[in-house]
């Protein structure tokens, strides 16, 4: 019987491939891509049948085949069935897989190729995108600064918009405030560099066809000098995959393992199947590689400092947010802002959806303090009291406050006296009794130039009203003052400063309205940390829900060696590196150093490298131009989208496309496996289906392909695939997440979103730290600590020794109590790079922070001749070249005889960079604000013979590589010191690097040709 | 029979944060796209169709920025149409001023007829270009343009609505519209316009308390101009005060600052073209006159 039904589904196939071919040209297209045998057997051979392709017909026979192209070999007939029964179960199917009892003999790229065609199968009929009255076609995407609607056209974006709820979708959540309700605007808001994609999407930066570098030949002289400096031309993508294909096997059999390193971008295109911890991950495990571990950038001073008063490893180190917008809204009287510009940096991929809730906050009178060396955008928009702080000196501010609330009794006694630990130790500190320096505010003043009376009024007003405090750019944690040398002793400061008020209690937390909106938590829905396709368990959430809600095969690196990220020059140029480990599970996995290289490991002699953030996201970038020319480094290949930045570094040049032009699904703003709950930044939850809207554009392909295509080449595409198109894979995990609960994937494929319902207002999440306030049991959708890591019983207290807030933190007595640089009590010493380095200061007297950055997304966004090179904060166009935007104070202008929206050079020991002067009085004296991480590099010969200056914008070839504090890893951008010049472009200039119609980044073409329009 | 509808937008200025999604979405929309009939394709850079504009008020201490961003104003008495003459700019029934994309060909004059800069030339296509306030999607149905749908803040507001209407939402909301003085009667109204185009005087109270300098809180503060009292307000928890929305060029004011407990003071500041921040102004024991008037007026002055 059993076998009477699988002979029948396997004559029935051959039907169904037929009719399936007749009805769409799309199936038929795709079917006669390939003239193959593809056989169908019980290993056995009692049963087979074997299809012949030919030209887009296909035929079968019963029987066995002496010589086919692709055999799928089942166990026995159960298994056979199993497969090939309609809806059958993927978990099944893996397991035979994973145990052997299916195998597949042939062709790799025909058997993926049989693969795909039968689960196209299953696609084909869908009904994507809705079709638009004006003959548009709306489809939906998801991108690092919001969710869109994109219409679409003959092929073309017409254009992109926010997701406009309507009257089907889930209805909003309200606040109930001070006698008022409010309700949020129904509608996806989104960044400026999210507005800008149309223009990214048809960038004349794209890179559209495979490129090697000219005189970089792999079968004769690498010339590994001259990276950056030499050409391209243009190659075939047989050559280019065959290149990259033969490279890696030569790494493997020249070298040895560990021989290839992929040193991960910072930032990527969004999605869960064809992002870097997805897809990039799981080609990485399949060719193995040297690992660039990440530290916890932006992170910084939360991670290394914070953490140790209070624990909160999970979130490396910053707190919680959950039911702060109903409590800030409900109770709160004065909100502090403390190196915290949520305008700038919209929480975390949230879009704007913070910026009416902060608004709500000031119609109800909450007041505002922003303390910054720069009126930032939100101290603008807000308004309140600005008080502008010498960079890096924010500790010996918080210092001083803490000093006043002890000596006029304006803190929580019985809380310290409850939840605490070690105060008396704080306070003796803070009095002078160990130092014989009281921390006064007129202590403070010399550090930080804000006035003592200031101080003072600031630590009364905060001492005698409800506060929350929003330190860095998430409110709780991130960017700004804890990215500077002094980044650890100013987040500890924000944690003994709560744990003085009373955290938790009513209207006093941490936060700015950015996070902890009334949301359905419960609801799965992975976020893009959680692995997607990877199958990596080791280095991202995968084991928690992902990879046993959507059975796939599990992958593993066996190269164990890893490089720190910041220190990947080094370990090229020297040959040794070492780092502390980012590892969220605990608060003392940071303290074990690990080095490169690793016994038994080769050297890295390739790079894998995908797009360009090194330059523009890491300390000192010029290092990176070093270390791509060392003549170690055999073989450079870059996948990118467009040129610019660390591509113009590579040997080979792998075009991929955008988001916009391959198939993906996500949630808005969802990383988790990095940051628990991130969405709860949004207003309303949305998942995206991200449709492919248009073809990739010239021959460009999606990361997902270009993996494939090198892997067929090395028999891998099979275990890489699974036999699934990208399509194939957003259906897999649209099963496996809460979603087929509410709506089928036909409507979802159509639609292209789902709005998820909030929460009622009786099962909201209670607030953050409330617990802990009130000595209860934690009740929080947080599976954080771990088990074994209460002290107490389990929901019992915090992370710490002693389960309680610690003003001496007894993880750092215990990891490094030798470290002078890490004190277990806090307390204040002076940035290594500030007044305080006398000798440095006298040659550059200016103080330069480079923050994250508020129109692109990191790289993501600038340069690509996109039109936020139009926005007068991002870039400034000055005779034919877009210059990034240095602010400065109008006194130092004056003095250097620099004016407004004049070019300046601006240097130190390090390099030399040229941006154009914002000359204001939103920065205090002596003080330079800029934004990191720009997409390019450009450096250009510009003053004497051996004068090289960047012109794109790199604020990071000026600053230090040095870590914060020995003993950690971490950025210290923010305390760099620096001299300006007005700068005049010489007659001639050029970029060094020269690709054939291919100006640089920023520099606009004499006479660009746009594009076609699209009559629409 | 009722009067026609008409479209108008308000942009209120306190509300803006320059973001930019105003002009990134027009780019969005225009550049490389068609719309016969309204509009011809806008070039990828260059022209600003709407621009946001910055103005930084203040001095160290006190300082204040806000942005105003400007476009097309769609006047009733357009200047651009009047230049056109011959129908190749025209404002349709609903109120809306559109430069035909065909027969503006070539006409460089329109460019130089509008007095706000809203009007900028193709070069490549030898054309006149502006925001067109979205006249093709209102035609399909949209209910606003994309600058507000696309707004983060609710800066953007357009409205169809009567004339009389319009004029009463104008006395509600105190709106005004860029250089009344021309005439052009603009249908572009803004909000909150004088902290862009208006100037304050601020300052800082404090005292000498316990031997040491402490903000003073709460303090009365009255300014006065010509003898005349000009307005009221209190210090707040940092001993600031600010008088907003002061005439630029007004010239010399007089700041008097009472506190019940710890003294008065006088101060006084100069408004030429630029708000001012007067600094810190000490309170004496006791009635006005002490040293706190010179250091203020001295700071006026710098």
């Amino acid at each position: 019987m059993k076998q009477a039904l699988l002979k029948t589904i396997l004559y029935g196939v051959t039907h169904v491939l037929r009719y399936t071919a007749k009805r769409h040209p799309a199936f038929r297209a795709e079917m006669k891509r390939r003239n193959c045998v593809v056989q169908i057997k019980l290993k056995d051979g009692s049963i087979g049948r074997h299809y012949t392709f030919r030209h887009g017909t296909v035929e079968s026979a019963a029987g066995l085949h002496p010589k086919p192209d692709v055999t799928l070999i089942f166990k026995d007939l159960p298994t056979a069935l199993s497969f090939l029964k309609p809806g059958a179960e993927q978990a099944e199917i893996l397991n035979a897989a994973k145990n052997f009892r299916v195998m597949v003999i042939g062709r790799d790229e025909l058997t993926v190729w049989f693969m795909q065609l039968m689960n196209r199968l299953q696609t084909v009929n869908l009904e994507i995108g809705t079709k638009m009255p004006d003959g548009t076609t709306r489809y939906t995407t998801n991108t690092n600064g919001g969710p869109m609607f994109v219409y679409a056209k003959d092929g073309r974006i017409v254009r992109m918009t926010p997701i406009v709820l309507d009257d089907g979708d889930a209805p909003s959540w309200s606040i109930q405030a001070r006698g008022r309700s409010f309700t949020p605007w129904r509608k996806s808001t989104l960044s400026p560099h999210a507005s800008a994609l149309k223009s990214m999407v048809y960038s004349d930066k794209r890179l559209l066809y495979p490129m090697k570098r000219v005189d970089w030949d792999p079968k004769g002289e690498r010339n590994p000098h001259n990276r950056g400096i030499s050409g391209y031309e243009r190659i075939s993508w047989d050559e280019a995959l065959d290149i990259v294909a033969g490279e890696i096997k030569r790494m493997k059999k020249e070298h040895g393992p560990g021989a290839i390193a992929i040193p991960m971008p910072s930032h990527h295109q969004w999605g869960n199947i064809g992002y870097y911890l997805s897809a990039l991950l799981r080609f990485g495990n399949l060719i193995g590689f040297t690992r660039v571990h990440p530290n916890p950038d932006s992170w910084e001073g939360w991670y290394w400092g914070a953490m140790h008063h209070f624990g909160s490893s999970l979130r490396l180190g910053i707190p919680s947010f959950y039911g702060t917008i109903e409590d800030c809204l409900q109770e709160a009287q004065q909100i502090v802002f403390w190196s915290s510009d949520p305008e700038s940096t919209n929480g975390l991929y949230a879009g704007f959806e913070g910026t009416q809730r902060r608004l709500w906050a000031k119609e109800l009178g909450i007041e505002f303090v922003h303390i910054d060396p720069h009126l930032n955008p939100t101290a603008q928009l807000l308004g309140g009291k600005w008080i502008s702080i010498r960079p890096a000196t924010d500790a010996a501010l918080a210092t001083a406050i803490m000093h006043v609330w002890v000596t006029e009794g304006l803190y929580d006694k019985q809380y310290v006296a409850e939840r605490t630990t070690g105060f008396d130790a704080w306070r003796d500190y803070l009095l002078g009794e160990t130092d014989g320096v009281p921390k006064t505010p007129e202590w403070q003043e010399a550090e930080t130039g804000v006035a003592a009376h200031v101080c003072r009024a600031l630590a009364r007003s905060w001492g005698s009203k409800k506060t929350y405090l929003s330190a860095g750019g998430l409110g709780a944690g991130w960017g700004g003052a804890c990215r500077s040398a002094t980044g650890s002793q100013w987040a500890r400061c924000m944690i003994l400063m709560m744990a003085m008020q009373g955290w938790g209690k009513p209207g006093i937390n941490f936060g700015n309205l950015q996070f902890g909106a009334p949301l359905d938590y419960e609801f799965y829905f992975p976020g893009y940390a959680e692995g997607g396709i990877s199958g990596e368990i080791a280095f991202t959430a995968s084991g928690i829900n992902n990879y046993q809600r959507m059975p796939h095969l599990i992958t593993m690196n066996p190269v164990k060696q890893m490089i720190p990220r910041q220190r990947l020059p080094e370990a090229i140029v020297e040959g040794h590196s070492k780092g502390f480990m980012w590892d969220g599970s605990s608060m003392e996995a940071q303290f074990a150093p690990f080095e490169y290289p690793m016994p038994g490991y080769s050297r890295i002699h390739m790079l894998y490298r995908y797009g360009g953030s090194s330059f523009g996201t890491i300390a000192k970038s010029t290092r990176f131009e070093q270390s791509y020319r060392d003549p170690s480094i055999e073989c450079v290949v870059n996948q990118s989208i467009w040129f610019e930045g660390d591509a113009r570094y590579a040997d080979i040049i792998l075009p991929a496309c955008t988001s916009f032009e391959r198939w993906d699904i996500s949630e808005w703003a969802n990383c988790a496996g990095y940051i628990h709950h991130n969405h709860s930044q949004l207003n309303h939850r949305i998942v995206t289906l991200q449709h492919k809207c248009i073809e990739p554009l010239g021959e460009s392909k999606s990361d997902y392909q270009i993996y494939l295509e090198i892997l067929h080449r090395l028999g891998l595409g099979a275990m890489f695939s699974e036999g699934c198109s990208e399509l194939d894979w957003c259906k897999r995990v649209f099963d496996s997440t809460d979603l087929p609960k509410h709506i089928s994937w036909q409507e979802f494929v159509k639609k292209g979103y789902h709005v998820l319902p909030a929460e009622p207002e009786k099962t909201r999440t209670s607030v953050s730290m409330r617990w802990y306030a009130e000595g209860r049991p934690k009740d929080l959708p947080e599976p954080h600590p771990l088990p074994s890591q209460f002290t107490d019983e389990f929901g019992q207290g915090l992370e710490t020794q002693s389960g309680k807030l610690e003003f001496v933190s007894s993880s750092l007595a215990r990891g490094q109590a030798d470290n002078p640089e890490r004190p277990a009590l806090n307390r204040y010493i002076p940035a290594w790079e500030g007044p305080h380095a006398q000798a440095l200061f006298a040659r550059y007297p200016l103080q330069m922070i480079s923050t994250h950055p508020r129109y692109s997304f990191h790289t993501y966004g600038d340069g690509k001749d996109s039109v936020l090179n139009d926005v007068d904060d991002h870039r400034i166009f000055v005779d034919g070249y877009y210059y990034w935007v240095m602010k400065i104070n109008p006194a130092d202008a004056a003095e250097r005889g620099i004016g407004h929206r004049q070019l300046i050079r601006v240097f130190n020991d390090r390099g030399s960079v040229i941006f154009v002067a914002d000359v204001s009085a939103l920065v205090g004296r002596g003080i330079m604000k800029t934004f990191e991480s720009n997409a390019d590099f450009d450096p250009v010969h510009s003053h004497g013979a051996e004068g090289v200056s960047d012109r794109s914008g790199c604020a990071n070839v000026l600053t230090s590589p040095r870590p914060q504090q020995q003993g950690t890893e971490g950025m210290a951008a923010n305390s760099c010191l620096v001299e300006m010049e007005p700068w005049t472009p010489p007659a001639g200039i050029r970029s060094k690097v020269q690709v054939k119609g291919m100006a640089p980044s920023n520099q606009r073409p004499a006479a660009a040709k746009p594009a076609p329009a699209v009559t629409a | 029979m009722t009067a026609m509808k008409k479209w108008n937008l308000i942009i209120d200025v306190a509300k803006c944060e320059n973001c930019n999604n105003c002009m990134l979405t027009t780019r969005d929309e225009h550049v490389g796209n068609d719309f016969p009939g309204y509009a011809a394709p806008q070039p990828l850079h260059g022209h600003n169709w709407i621009k946001i504009h910055r103005k930084v008020r203040g001095q160290d201490g006190m300082v204040d920025a806000a942005y105003r961003p400007t476009m097309c104003n769609h006047c009733d008495d357009a200047p651009c149409v009047k230049a056109a003459g011959d129908g190749s700019v025209y404002q349709r029934p609903d109120g809306i001023v559109i430069i035909d994309p065909q027969k503006a060909r070539g006409r460089r004059d329109i460019v130089d007829a509008c007095p706000y800069e809203g009007i900028f030339w193709n070069e490549e296509l030898q054309l006149p270009q502006k925001w067109i306030f979205d006249a093709h999607l209102l035609d399909q149905g949209w209910k606003q343009p994309r600058c507000q749908q696309s707004c983060p803040t609710g800066v953007y507001w357009a409205v169809k609505v009567e004339d009389d209407e319009m004029q009463a939402l104008v006395k509600k909301h105190r709106l005004e519209v860029l250089r009344p003085e021309l005439n052009t009667r603009p249908r572009v109204y803004y909000k909150n316009l004088h902290r862009f185009a208006k100037c304050f005087v601020g300052g800082t109270v404090v005292a000498e308390v316990d031997g040491v300098l402490d903000c003073v809180a709460g303090a009365h503060v009255t300014l006065t101009r010509q003898g005349r009292q000009v307005a009221t307000t209190q210090s707040d928890t940092f001993g600031d005060f600010k008088f907003d929305a002061l005439d630029p060029g007004s010239g010399e004011y007089q700041v008097e600052i009472v506190d019940e407990r710890l003294g008065s003071a006088q101060a006084s500041a100069t408004l030429a073209e630029e708000s001012c921040y007067i600094g810190l102004i000490r309170l004496q024991p006791g009635v006005p006159h002490g040293s706190g008037i010179h250091a203020g007026a001295r700071r006026a002055h710098a």
